[in-house]
């Protein structure tokens, strides 16, 4: 980030002459917008393909009709402008706040949530040289700063007043506490192999193709710590079957059954751009991130400039996509099997795998 | 001025006056959101000041940990037994007492503390020097803290399984 900071600096006299706080303040503000940019566009086509992957999975159709409305370009694309005149319409709707609300912490809630996620997404690498901080504890820190947006659902569930909100706070609460230890643990275990936090080393100790990467080395217990990893951060990102906090069977839509218009489009932008940072962390961790599959092939011409995006995010979209998978196909589960799960499963696998791993590192 | 002081002054400012929220609020929730953000604000500092191990490790413990289960105790008190959770003006006399002294405390402090002050340039990574630490110097400090946790896990356990029988 900073080597192209400097050269963009050489090359605009207007940047140049800004004192160093103006430029400080001007950069947040651009990378702020951008990143919220991406999130919004993210959401926009995740909630489709969301729509797509759920007809496909269930034998229908999903959105058809909307799209451009030109005479001939009428029956082209699938229904591709849906979310587009969704996103509209939310933005259009009339913003609702139920009179027993507290209008303070209800209108702050969302935002929290969102702003956890984006603050995660700085850290993120997507190439080499391609990311925003190049944090020494970056792992960690995403780790930290998502759990900001446990206190973001349980004040949502609070300031709404009503009884189902606050159900799915709570649930979001005791949910997110607990899978916070499993998926903490998987993390772990790749950070005791490589010996770093920071995404740019753990990335670059899996350089090398398919079976360098983290999920194949000591086969197969890797591959069991980046499952454990996969189910808990899916949990945390309350995606079904780990849907409880919004369960709309029982809970209406649970804490943000109280939410309309602007506010309950940050919380749909942020269940999607936590999808994706979920795909971009685990792609770090376990799958090579910006690494091609293919090695060295081609005097590893696929490792190279334009490609460590693609594959960062291809790698994020395949993840993305199997979390779409499991909502589509699983039923939801109980409040005792969720705990169940995660106390009782992941969690014991969890330190098994540390434990042997540390003894297959030791011998 | 720089950017550095400020980003301080902000994040200083942004921790009083949230602290003074905590402390002033009458309705608990909004205690916790002002903890919630002085706690923020306090691992901004730490990150300016190049703990940056220190500040994730205050954001993941007291907010992820500490608050949510803090709110989680408001939230079932005041909605499910219909307690009202306010805090009110009780022992004036006292209180201002034991704030003084602190106070008188705290200054003294300020006053004699020789400041080290941070020398500008890169930061030093933190992780591997605190993990040394943890298992050479303080390793019984170390040991005795996961020794406590463990007790006070047992003794949760305990208490909330005894009402069965």
């Amino acid at each position: 980030m900073k080597d192209l900071l400097d050269s963009i600096l050489q090359g605009s006299s207007f940047l140049a002459n800004l004192s160093e706080v103006a430029l400080a303040i001007l950069l947040l503000a651009i990378a702020g917008l951008l990143f919220a940019g991406v999130a919004a566009v993210c959401a926009l086509v995740f909630v489709y393909v969301e729509r797509k992957v759920a007809a496909h999975m269930q034998d229908r159709l999903g959105p058809m009709e909307v799209n451009t409305g030109i005479p001939l370009l009428k029956n082209i694309g699938h229904g591709w402008a849906q979310t587009i005149a969704d996103a509209l319409k939310l933005l259009l709707k009339e913003d609702i706040v139920p009179g027993a609300a507290d209008r303070k912490l209800h209108l702050i809630a969302p935002f929290i949530i969102f702003c956890s996620v984006l603050a995660a997404v700085t850290v993120l690498p997507f190439g080499e040289k391609l990311v925003v901080s190049d944090m020494n504890i970056g792992v960690f820190f995403v780790l930290a700063i998502t759990s900001f947006s446990v206190i973001g659902m349980i004040l949502a569930g609070w300031a709404s007043n009503n009884k189902w909100s606050l159900l799915g706070g709570m649930r979001s609460a005791a949910q997110i506490v607990s899978y916070e230890i499993p998926s903490g643990l998987a993390v772990l275990i790749v950070v005791m192999q490589v010996g770093s936090l920071n995404f740019g080393d753990i990335v670059a100790a899996q350089a090398g193709g398919l079976f360098h990467w983290n999920v194949f080395r000591f086969f197969p217990l890797n591959l069991i710590a980046f499952l454990i990893a996969f189910l808990a951060t899916l949990a945390e990102a309350n995606r079904a079957p780990f849907d409880l906090p919004e369960a709309e069977s029982e809970l209406t839509a649970g804490f943000a059954t109280e939410y309309s218009g602007f506010k309950w489009a940050v919380f749909f932008l942020s269940e999607y751009f936590n999808m994706f940072l979920i795909g971009v962390f685990l792609s770090s961790l376990f799958l090579g991130g910006w690494h091609s599959p293919f090695g060295g092939l081609l005097g590893g011409f696929f490792d190279k400039g334009l490609w460590q995006p693609f594959w960062v995010i291809l790698k994020a979209v395949v993840i993305i996509f199997l979390q779409m998978w499991l909502r589509w196909t699983l039923p939801r589960l109980r409040v005792d099997q969720l705990m169940y799960t995660s106390w009782k499963v992941l969690t014991p696998f969890a330190f098994g795998l540390i434990f042997f791993i540390g003894l297959w590192m030791l011998f | 001025m720089n950017a550095f002081d400020i980003s301080f002054y902000i994040f200083a400012a942004g921790a009083v006056v949230s602290a003074a929220v905590m402390v002033f609020a009458r309705n608990l929730i909004y205690c916790a959101v002002g903890l919630l953000f002085a706690l923020a604000n306090v691992a901004a500092i730490y990150v300016l000041l190049g703990a940056d191990f220190l500040a994730a490790t205050q954001l993941m413990i007291y907010v992820g940990g500490i608050l949510a289960l803090l709110l989680f105790g408001i939230m079932l008190s005041v909605k499910f037994t219909g307690v009202e959770l306010r805090t009110g003006t009780l022992q004036m006399l006292p209180g201002l007492l034991v704030v003084a002294g602190l106070l008188g405390l705290l200054i003294r402090m300020i006053l004699r503390t020789e400041w080290a002050m941070l020398e500008p340039g890169e930061f030093q990574p933190t992780t591997a020097s605190i993990g040394r630490h943890f298992m050479t110097d303080y390793l019984i400090p170390f040991e005795v803290a996961s020794v406590l946790l463990l007790v006070a896990l047992i003794g949760a356990a305990y208490m909330a399984r005894r009402e069965k029988s």
